[in-house]
């Protein structure tokens, strides 16, 4: 493995932290100060009995400030970010995080404000509102704001379902339900809640096969978990038979919020017949990815389930708000978080939401519905296959690129990197898995028509590249930091940790 | 203000290229029965007026002089760590699956694996997982899964844990049949003692939850119970505060003598105090290390170093053979992210602070506490709960019942601690107070002064 020298002008390379390092260096201007600190260190160390002591201190870096600071700016610059490029990331709803949502949840007071201290009202004002909020916009009786991530959302929601069957006596309900195209947490979620899994087919439309449906639910049936529009890219126009079918059937509806992007202000999930919600805040409330989180997956419920919700809830009796703990839901799943769940992000995905208002939810569904139908359009015009081209698109679209791929030997991976060379994010490959060498695309509202333009053209001229030289799709990326990397390698000869030598 | 760019001209384009008339012909597909109407939403805010709105609820928050812990610590964030940490690159970007656009990302957390290794002495660490108290969870799991010794779903888990970490690993783990066995600690010293294990001995447990230091803030004697544990085939699980482990044994070498000599298994706790802000209670990140033997047994992303196709070093996400993406209904767990932003933090956190710098901050808390403990436990009515040796953080005995103690110093803009009678209602009158290393002499005086006064006071 070749090493990397330190600082390559403008090439996009850095080396390890740890190279920098020489002993003895520090940013000690940041170390609290002591006049008198060996005395202190030995006193204070006198008070650990020996045998817990540690022996050999951390080797971590031994670095300046600048130093720091040049490190971590030069590798930010080594990534692709929705400030810096389209990222149309299929089902990751990858639109502009704005600005004054993070300025405004880093007022001092709220970074301040410890977790276990007095139900100060302003930030507890913030949250009662997003729940009102949220209720609202999912048609659900009672939300919770503590799940940390969708995953634990959907976690929350499955645990609930169970609570639900449980507390009726209803023990066999043990059997979740998931369409083939699912994402993979759900099956996943299932597990965790220590039920199974059995997948229900779509027909050729994208829709639920209702037959199928209709033969897999009987007396075991805990629920069935849906994303709708489905994670195929369309609406599921069969919803309400499938929710009679559940619920016939003694099961209950889960919905994944994944694209709740795709219908904000036109159709709620509550309206479609489900019975609890997840929604992922960073998808549809635009707060930040961070590089893979935090997230935020705040759940909601139907009548039914309002006594299994997680804790803690805010409350408002009067004009003042306060905590709702074990106490006030004893039936409650309990709780998913050291305290609230991720406060930080509910509190941008509040200020998003107060920004948007009424009518602005309404235009992001119907914005990104219009950019996503109109790449749609464009690129099919183009020759590319749509995976639904008789049905709309919803906020997002999968292009097949099974006839380039028996045609030119070219995947789906090729095109994905060949993109990053134009500079676009690459969309989600090979999801869902049910479409051959696929790209789910979702542009976002955000996008202005000249970058889906763009987009379209580098898409066209890869198709060209395709047929005159396969080989620049077939060797990129060219133009970022490193060329594919070697992933068998990497999971065969773990190298996960730095580790310093002798 | 919905952040649409689009003109009159762009969508009359569009909506030509697409063939339709209007934009809600795009939703014809909805059956027009479901379709709401106006939502009862706010109407929109100015970035203008929402500034104003914001500024006025944190205002309403106000700022207290805070002396509660309780697994959510104040430390000092050198400037430099979210100033870089919220550039938009680092920010705005998602899971690095397109490992060559993201190879920033990739890095940071494979340097962030490393120092978690160097600070744990564990051998691998995953990318992190939401916070320390889902991480605890997530242990009990993994160590179900890699305890090959154990037949059992059965858990040991002292009450010197952090009450709320037993209450998630409950809710989260509960509904794969794990169980728990509450285990109690001595109350003249606030720990576990070796002797009230000898109960358990030759029954089977997947393994052992010991927290250092634990929830009271005092040390236990970790060797002895690791040793224990191991003689039975438990699994040890740490939950460790990150700062504390500049100065307390790092959990690879917990343990005595003998041939169960291994350390900790699995080391997981909150990474908050690594330059994470307390801000109501998250978002924090949770670290989870163990030994490589187990490193397919650990949930969640894990980055690692390889080659490209010129033979250059770089990164990308490992392992995921264990994820839910691939594995679906039979992955380790069903997390999809981790808590990304924050890692980054704590990476240049750590990178700022370097091992000197954490002893630094370990050591001016540990004194600090001290102090208060000794300003605090001088005033008429106050008496420490244990005997114990503790770190940063110690329990307080009050002569009355502490909630309207601490109401009353709220009210003179001091956050006094907590009040442990929900948790530990057999102790009495007990608060949990901390002073990290932003406290300083005043601070403390301030807070004995208001104390001395309020219980003056006839209760």
């Amino acid at each position: 493995m070749s090493e990397l020298p330190v600082h390559p002008g403008l090439e996009l390379r850095e080396a390890l932290i740890f190279s920098l390092s020489r002993p003895g260096r520090a940013a000690s201007t940041l170390f609290p100060l002591h006049a008198d600190a060996v005395q202190i260190t030995e006193q204070v160390l006198a008070q650990i009995p020996m045998h817990l002591r540690r022996r050999i201190a951390p080797v971590l870096p031994e670095v300046s400030e600048l130093q720091t600071v040049r490190h971590f700016t030069r590798l930010s610059q080594m990534n692709f970010s929705i400030d810096t490029q389209v990222y149309p990331l299929g089902s990751c709803t990858m639109k502009y995080n704005p600005k004054a949502c993070n300025t405004y949840a880093m007022l001092p007071e709220f970074m301040a404000r410890h977790p276990l201290g007095p139900e100060t009202q302003g930030f507890m004002s913030c949250m009662f509102e997003l729940q009102e909020m949220l209720k609202e916009i999912t048609g659900m009786r009672g939300v919770s704001l503590t799940p940390m991530a969708g995953a634990q959302g959907e976690f929350a929601g499955v645990a609930m379902i169970r609570a639900y069957h449980r507390s009726r006596g209803d023990l066999s309900r043990i059997e979740i339900l998931v369409p083939q195209a699912a994402h993979g947490t759900n099956p996943a979620t299932a597990s965790m809640c220590g039920c199974s899994v059995k997948e229900i087919e779509c027909d050729a439309n994208g829709d639920v096969d209702l037959g199928a449906l209709q033969a897999a639910v009987g007396p075991n049936t805990a629920g069935i978990m849906l994303t709708n529009p489905s994670t195929l890219g369309v609406f599921e126009r069969k919803i309400v038979q499938v929710a009679r079918i559940v619920h016939e059937a003694g099961g209950l509806l889960y919905y994944d919020g994944a694209n709740l992007n795709a219908i904000l202000g036109k159709v709620r999930p509550g309206d479609m017949g489900f019975d609890v919600v997840h929604m992922n805040l960073h998808k549809t409330f635009a707060t930040p990815h961070g590089g893979g989180g935090p997230g935020s997956g705040a759940v909601g419920v139907g009548a039914r389930l309002l006594p299994f919700l997680p804790i803690p809830l805010v409350g408002c009796e009067g004009s003042r708000y306060r905590w709702m703990s074990e106490r006030d839901l004893p039936h409650s799943i309990g709780r998913l978080s050291g305290f609230m769940g991720n406060a930080g992000v509910n509190l941008r995905a509040y200020i998003y939401m107060r920004m948007l208002g009424r009518d602005g939810m309404v235009r992001v569904a119907e914005f990104a519905t219009l950019n996503a139908n109109y790449m749609m359009k464009r690129l099919t015009a183009a020759g590319f296959e749509a995976a639904y081209p008789n049905r709309r698109a919803s906020h997002e679209f999968i292009i097949s690129l099974r006839r380039e791929n028996s045609l030119f030997q070219i995947t789906a991976m090729d095109v994905a990197k060949r993109l990053l060379d134009y500079g676009f994010h690459a969309p989600t490959t090979y999801f869902p898995l049910l479409v051959p060498e696929c790209l789910l695309i979702e542009p976002t509202e955000t996008e202005t028509k000249q970058d889906l333009d763009r987009f379209c053209d580098a898409m066209i001229a890869i198709r060209e590249e395709m047929q005159q030289a396969p080989e620049k799709l077939l060797t990129a990326p060219h133009t970022m930091p490193v060329r594919r990397l070697d992933d068998v390698r990497a999971a065969r000869e773990l190298d996960l940790a730095w580790k310093p030598v002798g | 203000m919905a952040f649409i760019p689009h003109t009159s001209d762009d969508i009359t384009a569009m909506l030509q290229v697409i063939g339709v008339q209007s934009i809600a012909n795009l939703f014809d597909e909805i059956p027009s029965e479901l379709l709401v109407g106006p939502l009862a939403l706010p109407a929109a805010l100015s970035e203008m007026e929402v500034g104003r709105l914001m500024a006025d609820r944190a205002a309403c928050d106000g700022r207290y002089l805070n002396f509660i812990g309780a697994g959510a610590y104040e430390h000092y964030i050198p400037a430099a760590v979210w100033a870089i940490a919220t550039r938009g690159e680092f920010y705005s970007a998602y899971t690095p699956y397109q490992a060559e656009a993201s190879q920033g990302t990739l890095q940071v957390i494979y340097e962030y694996q490393s120092m978690l290794c160097a600070l744990t002495g564990m051998e691998v660490s995953n990318a992190s997982l939401y916070d320390g108290a889902s991480a605890l969870a997530e242990a009990c799991l993994m160590a179900v899964r890699a305890n090959r010794a154990s037949e059992s779903r059965r858990v040991l888990m002292p009450r010197t844990v952090n009450p709320t970490y037993i209450k998630v690993s409950h809710a989260i783990a509960g509904n794969q049949g794990i169980t728990f066995e509450s285990v109690d600690f001595d109350r003249t010293e606030g720990r576990t003692l070796l002797q009230s294990l000898h109960r358990y001995q030759g029954e089977d447990f997947t393994a052992i939850v010991l927290q250092q230091p634990n929830f009271f803030g005092n040390l236990e004697e970790v060797d002895e119970l690791t040793d224990w544990a191991h003689q039975n085939n438990i699994l040890v699980i740490a939950v460790v505060n990150p700062i504390s482990l500049a100065l307390l044994s790092a959990p690879n070498l917990w343990g005595l003598s003998g041939v169960a000599k291994r350390g900790a298994d699995i080391v997981c706790g909150e990474g908050q105090p690594l330059g994470v802000p307390l801000a109501s209670g998250g978002p924090y990140f949770g670290f989870m290390a163990t030994r490589m033997q187990y490193v397919r047994q650990m949930p969640g992303r894990v980055v690692g170093r390889t080659v490209d196709t010129d033979g250059r070093a770089g990164f990308s996400l490992t392992l995921q053979a264990r994820e839910q993406h691939i594995r679906r209904s039979k992955a380790t767990s069903n997390i999809c992210t981790n808590q990304g932003l924050n890692v980054t933090a704590a990476t240049i956190y750590m990178s700022l602070m370097g091992a000197q710098g954490i002893e630094r901050v370990a050591v001016a808390s540990m004194r600090n506490t001290d102090n208060l403990v000794a300003a605090l436990t001088s005033i008429k009515g106050v008496r420490p709960a244990f005997a114990g040796h503790k770190f940063h953080e110690a329990v307080l005995l009050l002569d009355r019942p502490v909630a309207p103690v601490l109401a009353k110093l709220a009210g003179r803009g001091i956050l006094g601690g907590l009040d442990l009678a929900e948790h530990y209602p057999e102790l009495g009158n007990a608060l949990l107070a901390c002073a990290t290393e932003v406290k300083t002499n005043n601070d403390i005086e301030t807070y004995a002064n208001a104390l001395a006064d309020v219980l003056s006071q006839r209760s």
